[in-house]
């Protein structure tokens, strides 16, 4: 060990950082005699960066050299930048070392495109072999696989990990095009249906012949960028509920742009992240995932974008108050996940809880529904709760709007019965720079 | 039936005799309104009614709770024992009378306020404890991997399992500096024990050099416009840091005491519970 790993580690995990999933979840692995480490399905955080995200595995590059051109990658062949390259043994001892001291769950390994897609990949697949059968580590790897590379190298590479995945990164081909000149959508999307058929084939091949070797066997995800381009909330939203659909993909990660590289055809260096645009649409997402919602019941073209001041669901309920109020001790499971301030657990809790007889306004505090949200939109044994006196759609939306701060250049305070002076425009404007 | 005011019940600290507690409180037909184990002080002119261990007694409530209640009522009784809420003792007793009175339903009585504080308590407990899968760092002294741990709850029991499957090949120990307890894992084999203090000796250099790697590969993983103190805080609040080497100032071992040798001050081996949590 020397100073040598130390400016590899930090030179090829800054440039890996950018890529925002660091899940473990999905597998469930029980440890073998001989090797290291297990996977546990649930996932598990081993400790969080100053940015509030989780860091569950030890996500770094291969390699930061590139020949492609991505005009929003730091490590684009035409940024004059530092190049280094792990051995697959300095990999290995580093996975193994930190994950023996329980800092990591496993491996996230990516890399920058050394020749060609399929001499990278091959690089990949000596590395982790390594780790895999000398090493004998069992822990969790999840592998970026290289668009435009081949079948067969790919199918290798999913049989030594756990997850893969590749990153869609610009929602439409004409962004594609304009940022990313050695990627195409085809190059993209062909690898990912290859895996989902894979995954498919071998969960027939498991049922047939018990120890059929595991191709990644927590699925694939991929990650979309927020704000490089003028592509729509709603635009992002459809493509990802057809990613669930059509691939099977287990995640879709949305990642705020964040200014690396000065381009004419990017917003300037100085743009802040759009945030707040980013975190919608992880709402809308888990809207998708766990609560039934389909992406055109939460955007449309006429409204293409989220409102920014009210989160995905809510904005859903305000605009359909018809339904509403909901008698909690009648309503469909469906339904109560349809209220703001209700989640799946606290449904869950109503639809067990209410077989004992009719729940009232307390015994939903104890099971753990936000009342202060939830409040205008139900009714228990047909009462409103009491001392509620506001209906009217604005005051509801008023109250019900989160307290984001606003950039300061915004004056004008969010008032309780005005409808926001900010309009959707402005702020998008304002996070992403003008396109 | 006695309504005991100011009944107290004083039993010896176990599992058992908590069972016991609930035995005698269906024989005498009474409820206390406290029931204290042996840490806790006395009081001046408390007068405790002691109650015994008895291993039959013990046994037959608690094999009683699956066939009366439910195995769910009898796993939420053994988790909510290591839980950290404050009278624990009591919680579990009403629960029990509830479970006794309605049977398994009292698993859906969710506005119940004791089925509801025993719930939250146990969550609290399962949720630290999947935490702290995560948060535990070990030191590797001499191919042993070592780590200190602070919880609320008593969690060892709930971790044993993870890491015991995870480093099955390892020899290790975790130390609960919060109750006084070590997990001590070796030849396939996994014991809880009593210990009063842990004395460690040096680390190594190759220790110090990955804890450096760590945190500077912690440092970086960080995106600067991102920047969320609070959202951190939420996720991992400061009560864990004080363990984790990415939180440490300097790159000096956890208790650093100039001794070479191994020191484990233990005063008496805990039987590993017979109800295998």
């Amino acid at each position: 060990m020397n100073i040598d790993i130390y400016n590899k580690l930090t030179i090829l995990s800054d440039s890996a950082k950018y890529d925002v999933a660091c899940t473990s979840s999905g597998v469930d692995r029980k440890g073998k005699f001989g090797s290291v480490g297990n996977a546990a399905k649930a996932g598990i955080c081993h400790s969080f960066s100053a940015d509030g995200r989780c860091i569950s595995l030890l996500k770094v590059l291969m390699t930061n050299v590139c020949v492609f051109d991505c005009k929003y990658c730091v490590n684009r062949v035409s940024n004059d930048t530092k190049r280094v390259t792990f051995t697959p043994k300095e990999l290995a001892e580093l996975t193994i070392n930190f994950y023996r001291r329980n800092y990591i769950e496993g491996l996230f390994l990516s890399s920058g495109v050394i020749k060609n897609p399929n001499h990278t990949i091959e690089q990949m697949i000596i590395a982790l072999e390594l780790l895999r059968n000398v090493y004998h580590f069992n822990g969790y790897i999840h592998v970026k696989a290289i668009p435009g590379a081949d079948n067969k190298l790919i199918t290798r590479l999913g049989l030594l990990a756990d997850r893969m995945s590749i990153n869609i990164e610009l929602p439409s081909q004409e962004s594609l095009k304009l940022l990313a000149p050695n990627k195409t959508k085809e190059s993209i999307l062909r690898p990912m249906g290859l895996i989902s058929t894979k995954i498919q084939e071998n969960s027939s091949d498991l049922v047939k012949y018990r120890h059929a070797s595991k191709f990644v066997p927590a699925g694939q995800s991929t990650q979309i960028i927020v704000g490089a381009t003028p592509d729509t909330d709603h635009k992002i939203l459809t493509l990802t509920e057809g990613l669930y659909k059509k691939y099977g993909l287990k995640r879709v990660f949305f990642s705020a742009y964040m200014p690396v590289a000065e381009n004419s055809l990017l917003p300037t260096i100085d743009t802040k992240p759009p945030l707040i645009r980013e975190h919608r649409l992880y709402q809308a997402d888990w809207l998708l995932r766990f609560y039934g919602f389909e992406a055109k019941e939460l955007l449309d073209e006429q409204n293409p974008n989220f409102n920014l001041q009210v989160d995905p669901k809510c904005n859903w309920a305000l605009n359909h108050l018809d339904k509403f109020p909901l008698e909690i001790n009648k309503a469909s499971y469906e339904m109560l996940l349809r209220v703001p301030g209700i989640g799946v657990i606290s449904a869950r809790r109503i639809i067990t809880a209410r077989r004992n007889g009719a729940i009232n306004f307390l015994g939903l505090k104890k099971i753990g529904v936000v009342l202060k949200r939830a409040q205008y939109f139900i009714t228990c044994k047909g009462k409103i709760m009491d001392g509620l006196k506001i209906t009217s759609d604005g005051a509801i939306r008023a109250l019900m709007a989160d307290q984001y701060k606003l950039p300061s250049q915004y004056p004008e305070q969010l008032t309780l019965f005005n409808e926001p002076l900010i309009t959707r425009e402005d702020v998008h404007q304002c996070l992403t720079g003008q396109i | 039936m006695l309504d005991g005011s100011d009944l107290v019940y004083a039993y010896d600290g176990s599992f058992e005799g908590l069972m016991c507690c609930v035995f005698e409180s269906y024989q005498c037909k009474e409820i206390p309104s406290i029931i204290r184990p042996p840490s806790v002080q006395q009081t001046l002119f408390d007068t405790s009614k002691r109650i015994e261990t008895d291993e039959h007694k013990a046994d037959r409530v608690y094999n009683s709770i699956p066939m009366k209640i439910s195995s769910d009522a009898q796993e939420l009784v053994k988790l909510g024992f290591l839980t950290c809420v404050q009278h624990k003792e009591l919680l579990i007793l009403h629960f029990l009378r509830l479970g006794f009175k309605y049977g398994g339903k009292v698993m859906t009585m969710l506005t119940d306020d004791v089925v509801c504080s025993l719930q939250k308590a146990v969550r609290h407990l399962t949720f630290e404890s999947h935490k702290f899968k995560g948060f535990v760092r070990f030191s590797i002294y001499e191919e042993v991997l070592v780590a200190v741990i602070e919880p609320k709850n008593y969690v060892l029991p709930l971790l044993s399992p993870h890491f015991c499957d995870r480093y099955n090949g390892e020899r290790f120990m975790i130390y609960d500096k919060t109750h006084n307890m070590a997990l001590i894992y070796q030849s396939q084999n996994a014991e809880l024990i009593f210990v009063d203090e842990l004395t460690l000796p040096e680390v190594e250099d190759s220790e110090l050099e990955y804890r450096r790697l760590w945190k500077q590969f912690y440092k970086t993983i960080a995106i600067k416009g991102r920047n969320n103190p609070r959202c951190r805080m939420t996720l991992m609040p400061k009560r864990y840091w004080s363990q984790m080497p990415e939180f440490s100032e300097k790159d000096v071992p956890y208790e650093s005491n100039q001794v070479a040798q191994w020191c484990l001050a233990e005063t008496r081996v805990e039987t590993l519970s017979k109800y295998p949590t």
